[in-house]
């Protein structure tokens, strides 16, 4: 227990009949950033809250900093939380809120009035103390939400999708901004958000989450690049999901076969039987359309191009299946020679295929 | 089709005219120097004079400030604590009690007074001050809880909720946050209280002891035995209270009013 | 009930808190609500003594004498009154509040606190006014004279026609009020809308407007009517004694022939009959969301 600063031991909850957290459990190193990531519903919030003693879970417990804190209340953890709409005090100046704790703790007024100054000079805010949170812009607030957190000197600080509300620009301004600020003050930061790129941008670990439970925990670049199960392939980073029984096994590589044909995939040390269905995840940038007609010879699935189209920077094509999945090619660049109605085939290297959904291998 | 017509607003400007009619000939009269309110004397301030000089008016208005401070805040003490307590409590039949105690504003008072008074005949409170109160409170509650139990469904839940991640106990989240926030609606909810207290006239005649008069009660006996237009100096002077009243409510609204925007905003 | 007490100060969770934050209330309630009604009720079945006071002895006299003509007469007067009176309220504060409400929002300021101001001020002064307006020749009269409309005073004051003036006086801001609350959240677009595809103003108004400011209407019938059956001393100072209405007649069973179950059964009698209003309104306004004209 020692090594740990924040440990979730198997928690479950339930509001009436929905279970929202099933079976939860984490390890949080001291100083880690660690990212809660998932999509809307899946219980991050509730892990964040009975993290923060919001609510308690119904069975499981907490630990922090090897004490079990499952049913303390929120006043008495050494938790802050940065809430997702702020929640500033309407009737507190900028100084009042941030000040708050320090003011419950009954600290002499000079030391508050110095930690104030001083949190704010960290998120840039020097000169704001008068201001109304009325008279603050967005941007402003959340800035105030985060000083009022850490003036406390928490040992772990909880954020609530604290950039959801701000516009892009603002938002990648604010990342950087978190990140050297958790490095400056090296405080655990365990944060929530559904944005993938957020998440791979800051955090030294991501938590994977759906449906109440975690579906893959590890770096940015182990989720991304090894993912373990098709629902993290695809929620981080795009990825097409591809079913198929093993026809070929090979000391490095394996070759599967279904409706559209035949593909291949690195085997990556795993035990593979002929005959075995499995699952493979290739991400779009990996995908390689050759048209049919130039090469009668090439192996793999056969498709028929639907459309293309441009977003989020990168060229997309969209190609039909025989059996009607949908496959889809990103890559750099405005435009293609492929055009709809072209017949293609459909490749990837081999250790660009990532074997996901194994059973029992978690 | 949004504005109005022509005639509506003759309407409009019509019914106002009726309906400040008898307030202004009363005021208008309180300077008649002639007695008979029918032959106009001359501008005099004598009523007013005879007024202040009259003691008896002078305890009943003593009593009703009295009476109307006292109903006012200890409807305030009982109705916010319990409009703030409520959504926390989870007794069975809590809606039921709720219901019940908003009834006094409900019933016609006629009842409201009788029931009184056979119930403090029966227990043996005093008839005066005491028994006036306890009336009073009983009609001024309900305005006070449902003013403030609606500005608390207004409050954003996640304000408590991060003065306790910050480390405040329920009782310190009470009065740095909840009360500031409640505190404009407490305040009309008192001053409404404070208006309706010194109006009442049906439900004080009913439960008042023989030697305590409220200005309501002095004003109707007068009005029933024989009218001085002493009356209508007091009648004036009550006008202008009730003014009063009314803009510093007004006034505290508006100062509710800008805390709202910031939660509207921060949602 | 104390150790639970003595564990919520000590722990200071929010729920023991709350329970006793909300005891004053259930306390008062009990006592000074719950009590005093469930007492009338118990008075309204007792039979009364010699010179003062009960005697406890169970009857339904009380209930049987209200069946006299000469009680049941009052309880149709009042009745009648209380129609009366709503009927012209309606039509008189149902306009107000309608054009009140298509104000802008400065005149719409204005006009709160000019209905605000009177409606807060004691109603004995203002139907003090009245009085002095109405009574033998007083304002009225001599206003009426003077045009040469009539050249003896009429003896408006102590009538039926005073008392329902008073009443309409004193009530009217509720119904404005009630009808100006709903007529505020109209969406005015919907009128326009009605007369783009071809309904004049009227038509518009009564499919439109009218079918949504129902509520606010129907609450105000409920906040003036009942007021109405219980205000006696408006019918007290304007009307003297050519007016009695149950109010009256419980007042003075009450303090003069001190008959207290007498008024109690009266006051329960009172109580039914406002509560099935209340219950009648609950129903109407509830059919009507059903039937989708909310």
């Amino acid at each position: 227990m020692g090594e740990y600063i924040l440990e979730l031991d198997r928690i479950e909850k339930s509001f009436g009949d929905v279970k929202v957290l099933n079976d939860i459990s984490l390890s949080v190193k001291q100083g880690e950033f660690i990212t809660l990531l998932g999509p809307s519903g899946c219980g991050k919030t509730t892990t964040l809250r009975i993290i923060a003693g919001l609510e308690k879970p119904d069975k499981g417990k907490v630990y922090l900093e090897g004490k079990d804190v499952t049913n303390a209340e929120p006043n008495r953890r050494n938790v802050n939380t940065v809430f997702q709409n702020y929640a500033l005090f309407p009737h507190m100046t900028v100084e009042g809120n941030i000040s708050y704790s320090l003011r419950l703790k009954r600290l002499d007024r000079a030391r508050i009035k110095e930690t104030v100054s001083k949190a704010l000079e960290l998120v840039q805010l020097v000169g704001f103390e008068k201001r109304m949170p009325s008279e603050l812009s967005g941007g402003q607030r959340q800035r105030v939400a985060i000083a009022r957190a850490i003036v406390n000197e928490p040992r772990v600080l909880l954020l609530d999708e604290p950039l959801g509300a701000l516009d892009l620009q603002l938002r990648r301004q604010m990342q950087t901004e978190l990140k050297r600020l958790q490095k400056h003050l090296g405080i655990t930061f365990v944060y929530i958000t559904h944005d993938q790129e957020e998440a791979l941008n800051m955090s030294d670990r991501i938590a994977v989450m759906r449906d109440g439970k975690f579906e893959q925990i590890g770096t940015p670049q182990e989720v991304y690049d090894q993912p373990k199960t098709s629902f993290v392939a695809s929620f981080v980073g795009s990825a097409n999901i591809i079913y198929g029984t093993v026809s070929h096994v090979n000391e490095d590589t394996l070759v599967f076969e279904n409706k559209n044909g035949i593909g291949i995939a690195a085997r990556n040390k795993i035990n593979i039987l002929k005959g075995q269905k499995i699952t493979v995840a290739v991400r779009t940038e990996h995908i390689s359309l050759t048209p049919a007609a130039s090469n009668r010879n090439a192996v793999g699935l056969m498709g028929v191009v639907k459309e293309k189209s441009f977003a989020g920077g990168l060229l997309q094509i969209f190609v039909n299946l025989a059996d009607g999945q949908e496959i889809i090619a990103s890559r750099h660049g405005i435009d293609s020679l492929l055009v709809p109605g072209d017949n293609v085939i459909v490749t990837w290297a081999p250790e660009k295929a990532i074997l996901v959904d194994l059973e029992g291998a978690q | 089709m949004r504005n109005n017509s022509k005639l509506a607003n003759i309407y409009l400007g019509f019914m106002l005219v009726v309906m400040y009619l008898p307030i202004i000939i009363v005021i208008v009269y309180s300077f008649n120097s002639s007695r008979i309110s029918s032959i106009w004397g001359g501008f005099s301030l004598k009523w007013y004079e005879e007024l202040l000089r009259d003691r008896s008016m002078f305890d009943a208005a003593k009593n009703s400030l009295v009476l109307a401070t006292s109903s006012s805040v200890l409807a305030a003490i009982i109705g916010t604590l319990a409009a703030v307590g409520m959504p926390h409590v989870n007794l069975r039949g809590k809606g039921v009690v709720e219901y019940i105690s908003t009834l006094p504003i409900m019933i016609p008072e006629i009842i409201l007074g009788m029931v009184f008074l056979v119930y403090f005949a029966l227990i043996g409170l005093p008839f005066g001050m005491v028994t006036l109160v306890i009336a009073h409170t009983s009609f001024c509650i309900p305005y006070i809880y449902m003013l403030v139990k609606a500005r608390l469904v207004g409050i954003d839940k996640s304000l408590a909720e991060a003065a306790r991640d910050l480390g405040a106990s329920e009782v310190r989240v009470f009065f740095d946050i909840t009360l500031p926030l409640i505190l404009p609606a407490i305040l009309s909810g008192m001053l409404l209280s404070f208006a309706m207290s010194l109006d009442d006239v049906v439900i004080s005649i009913f439960v008042t002891g023989v030697n305590t008069n409220t200005l309501p009660i002095k004003i109707y006996t007068q009005l029933k035995t024989g009218v001085t237009p002493k009356i209508n100096a007091l009648s004036t002077l009550m006008l202008g209270v009730t003014l009063l009243i009314y803009i510093l409510s007004a006034w505290i609204g508006k100062k509710g009013s800008h805390r709202e925007d910031l939660q509207m905003e921060g949602k | 009930m104390i150790k639970r007490l003595y564990e919520c100060i000590r722990s200071l969770k929010i729920n023991c808190l709350a329970f006793l934050a909300v005891l004053p209330l259930f306390a008062f309630t009990f006592i000074f609500v719950i009590g005093p009604l469930a007492y009338m009720l118990i008075l309204s079945f007792l039979q009364r003594a010699e010179v003062w006071g009960v005697v406890n002895k169970f009857t339904f006299k009380n209930y049987r004498d209200i069946l006299e003509p000469v009680y049941l007469k009052t309880f149709i007067e009042s009745f009648k009154l209380a129609i009366t009176t709503t009927f012209l309220i309606t039509i008189i504060g149902y306009p107000f509040g309608y054009f009140m409400a298509k104000l802008d929002a400065k005149w719409k300021k204005r006009m709160m606190m000019f209905i605000f101001v009177p409606f807060w001020t004691s109603s004995l002064i203002r139907l003090y006014g009245w009085i002095i307006i109405f009574r033998a020749n007083g304002v009225f009269d001599r206003f009426l004279m003077t045009l040469n409309i009539t050249d003896a005073p009429l003896k408006l004051l102590y009538s039926y026609p005073a008392v329902l003036v008073g009443m309409v006086y004193v009530l009217l801001p509720f119904m404005i009020l009630a009808v100006y609350s709903s007529a505020e959240k109209l969406d005015w677009s919907l009128v326009e809308a009605a007369r783009d595809l071809g309904a004049s103003s009227f038509q518009a108004f009564l499919t439109i407007s009218l079918k949504l400011t129902l509520p606010g209407l129907l609450s105000g019938v409920v906040l003036t009517f009942i007021p109405s059956m219980g205000l006696f001393f408006i019918a007290d100072i304007l009307g003297g004694n050519k007016v009695v209405l149950v109010g009256n007649l419980i007042q003075e069973q009450l303090m003069k022939a001190h008959n207290w179950p007498f008024a109690a059964a009266l006051s329960v009698i009172l109580m039914i009959l406002t509560s099935l209003m209340i219950y009648i309104y609950r129903r109407i306004s509830n059919v009507k969301e059903l039937e989708g004209l909310v």
